[in-house]
């Protein structure tokens, strides 16, 4: 079981995820974009950064480069996908995902911990969690909010497309609780398939007891699936 | 062929906040200037060598579609005139 980690020029969680995803037992391997996918890969993450320095829009560029089609084919065969953070806005610009993950409304840069609110307990990445339960994780993004139409973010909905929701310690979604102005608090979605999702907030950065917390580990685990 | 520029200008949709323009539109008032709104966009000049003018505007067109713009929250015109 290998999962390929995908590097492109300005990623830089992508160490931390191999390192988060190896404490869990997994193999997993760092792939420079350019290499194209090796054969055996069993799971593919999107990590966290700043790939081609966010220019344009967090993600367009890296959306656009040749291994995304190879991403996408692997998804479109039932290759378990997670993007984290730059991870998740390239998987929306490619498509993998629906909506988009754009300007904090606060126009800053925001690195905290947040709470959020399992919304569907009933996908690879959630079956670790109970519908409802309150996770900690770290966010470090200036393009963190989740926009798309009111019509499609309804049918996510009705098809319960929505991992987490931004919430208080309680549970409570609040607008004080939403960082970045996502709606309708929206944190992290499924694609097309369950095994496909995308969020802003860090798991792998929540998945080492040495660290402190490791709420982030059922997200991984998800690989497992 | 000729070289025609092609101004593709992509904009928020209506509707879609927009935190940076909002913050500027702030500054402006905190210098004492009066508006009502504020909207930014961003514009890309293409030099693009082409049989026609309509022609230059398709390609721009299709650049925006798969690149410049994101369909979700923007929308785009493009413009061209013959480059100098």
């Amino acid at each position: 079981m290998t999962i390929a980690v995908i590097q492109f020029g300005g990623s830089n969680c992508d160490r931390d995820s191999v390192r988060a995803l190896e404490s869990l037992g997994f193999e997993a391997e760092l792939v420079w974009h350019e290499d194209g996918l090796p054969g055996s890969v069993e799971g593919i993450m999107l990590p966290g950064g700043f790939s081609y320095g966010d220019y344009l829009r967090a993600g367009a560029m890296a959306a656009r480069s040749p291994i995304m089609q190879e991403v996408k084919d692997a998804a479109d065969e039932g290759t378990p996908v997670l993007g984290v953070c730059n991870g998740a806005q390239i998987g929306c610009e490619s498509s993998l995902t629906p909506g988009v993950f754009t300007t904090n409304e606060s126009a800053r840069f925001q690195c905290e911990h947040v709470h959020l609110r399992v919304e569907n307990a009933d996908t690879p990445w959630t079956n670790h969690y109970e519908e409802g339960d309150v996770v900690e994780l770290p966010i470090a993004h200036g393009e963190g909010r989740y926009e798309i139409t009111d019509e499609r973010l309804e049918e996510l909905e009705a098809n319960d497309r929505i991992l987490f929701r931004y919430c208080d310690p309680d549970g409570a979604v609040t607008p004080e609780a939403n960082p970045n102005g996502s709606k309708h608090a929206v944190a992290g979605v499924t694609g097309a398939g369950d095994h496909v999702a995308v969020m802003m907030p860090h798991p792998e950065r929540a998945s080492l007891a040495d660290l402190g917390r490791t709420d982030g580990q059922g997200v991984l685990e998800g690989f497992a699936e | 062929m000729t070289v025609y520029t092609a101004t593709v200008t992509v904009r928020l949709k209506r509707g879609v906040l927009d935190p940076e323009a909002e913050t500027t539109q702030h500054s402006l008032e905190r210098l004492g200037f009066e508006l009502e709104d504020l909207r930014s966009a961003d514009q890309f000049e293409l030099d693009i060598d082409a049989a026609s003018a309509d022609e230059a505007a398709d390609r721009a067109a299709e650049m925006a579609e798969r690149l410049l713009a994101n369909p979700t929250i923007h929308d785009y015109d493009v413009e061209v005139d013959q480059a100098e």
